[in-house]
């Protein structure tokens, strides 16, 4: 690439140089000829790998984007500094190694990115971040930028513990193998008084279902304090339980204002018993990563509610793409997390779902374009993270559910159960023979994704409850475009 | 009261013929496979009693093998509650992969919920199997019938 061509747009004040300036003499030097372009860079095995999708203004060369980006999430400002030269300077700076055009996306480009393991803190996804999305998302030079992947070597990943508790553990606590497990968000979401709240926690679980949540809303209002919805709800999480005979939780939402507030809540959790709590994405990394550490000490299963990540998640050109949130969050360690349910109300196409999901599932997740995988990512036995699907999904559903999301999952049907015209048990019951239904005939051999309805009416013969719920949402679909969706086509490199 | 533990305790009773569908899917996995049985169905048991060693290494056409042991451990314990496990060994796994209820007592008698009050509105709570109440062994007798 020439000086002239790489410098146009990207470089505050200074016309083009005629000739290539001195790599230490003062003032502004395109980015790429500092040393943060190298496309000759093999990346080492312990480099941390970032893909960012960048759309750089009109008339700005994509390397020198590329490498801007490389700059400014690593060491570089905008102008020469010579206390670069007090440091093994070439160590500490990130290198765009890979540019290329995304097909059928003018403007568009995938940039490659290394960084040396020594830039990060280790065990700390607060500076992970700090570096990686920190200051670059706001740089002029740049129309719009996306991250869309990480590679997080084996040696960084064993610096942090992972979910508190993992899909493995969690199934022997809860002593549930070999299907989905089943959940529901309480309805309405606001305004219930504690002791409503409780009642419809206990049908729900006495129903059938094994886990109700708050949602990501319900903290401590006036209509509702959270001590008291507490109490009232494993009142029912017990009630349930000596119903069934089996083991139940309320996901009790310990999200607060201040930590000291949320350890307060938690602690009051696991006084009373319960076995799972639930936090959201809001409270911010550092928060979440504490109340990890809290929840393994405690022996508490941690639900994760990624309340606000369609602010960054959903746009293709601009943001941070789910499945590095989903990375971050199995580092920093929850047991839950929602990512999606392909066939719901909420935003998801089924092969980047299914990448998310892999994410957060395999040990070992291949790069896989179609998914939206860019890397190789091996977790190196860091336990794996149970995804959630919510958001609009019924009992009819439950075919497509089961052959989209697979086994390791909790279902949340919250509208799919607490509306059952029935009464909430009843769809809770609903839920539950669906699920169980559809897992019997899988390991009988049948084609349950072709002859899922054929399943389910069967099932509902036996089964009132089941019956009324696929009368009521039988054609209940969200089908609109995601707006979210892989870019198939792998592209030959730009240099 | 029905206790819904396992994997398909919301369906009717399987058959022995639906059982055996079941075993032939967790053989064809590879997973050992192992019957056990309890007359303390408490939840937060997780030591049932193990009739025999788990079957490791059975074909799919041996799935015979386990319904066998499943009939040779209902025969002897008629008033206990049986399950049937599917294991997976595979790195990563490690845990169980299926486990179903196969047999029951015909009468459930359930769980007391015990309670103590502690301060400021809290509860203690605890499950009480009825039917613990009798010493081990002499539990569910003429099927748990009081």
């Amino acid at each position: 690439m020439s000086a002239a061509h790489t410098l146009a747009g990207m470089t505050p004040t200074t016309a083009a140089p005629t000739e290539k300036k001195d790599r230490w003499a003062s003032g502004v030097t395109p980015y790429a000829e500092m040393g943060y372009f190298d496309s000759d860079y093999e990346p080492k095995d312990t480099d941390i790998l970032a893909a960012f999708r960048i759309t750089p203004q009109p008339g700005v060369d994509a390397v020198e984007a590329a490498a801007a980006v490389a700059g400014e999430s690593s060491t570089a400002t905008w102008t020469v500094v010579w206390t670069d030269r007090l440091t093994a300077h070439e160590n500490y700076q990130a290198k765009a190694y890979d540019v290329s055009a995304v097909p059928g996306r003018e403007g568009e480009y995938i940039a490659k990115i290394a960084y040396d393991l020594d830039l990060f803190e280790e065990g700390s996804i607060a500076n992970l971040t700090s570096s990686i999305i920190g200051n670059v998302f706001g740089f002029k030079a740049l129309k719009a930028l996306r991250l869309e992947d990480m590679r997080i070597p084996p040696h960084y990943v064993k610096t942090f513990q992972g979910p508190p508790h993992g899909i493995v553990m969690e199934r022997e606590y809860l002593d549930k193998f070999g299907r989905p497990l089943l959940g529901a968000t309480v309805k309405p979401k606001l305004g219930l008084s504690a002791k409503n709240y409780g009642r419809v926690v206990y049908e729900a679980l006495r129903g059938g279902l094994d886990f109700t949540k708050d949602d990501e809303n319900i903290n401590s209002q006036p209509f509702m304090r959270w001590r008291d919805r507490f109490l009232y709800s494993i009142e029912g999480v017990n009630r349930a339980m000596a119903q069934t005979g089996e083991i139940k939780g309320h996901y009790m939402n310990v999200t607060a204002a201040t930590m000291e507030e949320m350890y307060e809540r938690a602690e009051f959790a696991s006084e009373l018993g319960s076995v799972i709590i639930m936090m959201d994405l809001t409270v911010g990394y550092t928060a979440m990563q504490s109340m990890s550490k809290w929840a393994r000490r405690n022996g508490m299963i941690l639900h994760l509610h990624r309340a606000g990540h369609g602010t960054y998640t959903r746009q293709k050109s601009h943001g941070v793409s789910f499945r590095v949130i989903a990375k971050w969050c199995r580092l920093l360690g929850v047991d839950h997390i929602h990512a999606g349910t392909v066939v719901g109300k909420l935003e998801g196409d089924p092969s980047m779902v299914k990448g998310y999901y892999d994410t957060l599932r395999l040990d070992h997740v291949p790069e896989n374009l179609e998914n939206g995988i860019f890397f190789d990512q091996d977790w190196a036995s860091l336990p794996a993270v149970m995804p959630v699907a919510s958001g609009g999904i019924h009992a009819g559903q439950m075919h497509q559910l089961l052959r989209y999301l697979g086994e390791d999952v909790v279902l949340q049907f919250g509208g799919g159960t607490i509306g059952h015209p029935m009464g909430i048990a009843a769809g809770a019951t609903a839920n539950r023979v669906a699920v169980e239904a559809m897992i019997q005939a899988r390991n009988e051999g049948r084609d349950y994704f072709q002859e899922g309805p054929d399943i389910l009416e069967k099932a509902a013969k036996g089964c009132p409850e089941l019956n009324a719920a696929l009368q009521v949402w039988k054609d209940v679909t969200f089908d609109f475009q995601s707006t979210d969706t892989p870019d198939y086509v792998v592209t030959p490199t730009l240099v | 009261m029905r206790i819904t533990q396992g994997t398909f305790s919301f369906l009717p009773d399987l058959t022995d013929e639906q059982i055996v569908a079941q075993i032939r899917y967790a053989l064809d996995h590879g997973w050992a496979m192992s019957v056990e049985h309890t007359d303390d169905p408490h939840p937060r048991n997780p030591y049932w009693d193990m009739w025999g060693m788990p079957l490791f290494d059975l074909a799919v056409e041996e799935a015979d093998v386990v319904l066998r042991e499943v009939r040779a451990c209902r025969e002897a314990h008629p008033g206990d509650y049986l399950k049937v496990i599917a294991y997976d060994s595979s790195k990563g796994r490690q845990t169980t992969a299926l486990s179903f209820i196969v047999h029951r007592p015909k009468h459930e008698p359930g769980f007391r919920l015990d309670r103590i009050d502690s301060h400021d509105r809290v509860q203690r709570y605890g499950l009480h199997p009825y039917a613990a109440d009798a010493p081990v062994g002499s539990r569910y007798r003429n099927g748990g019938a009081p």
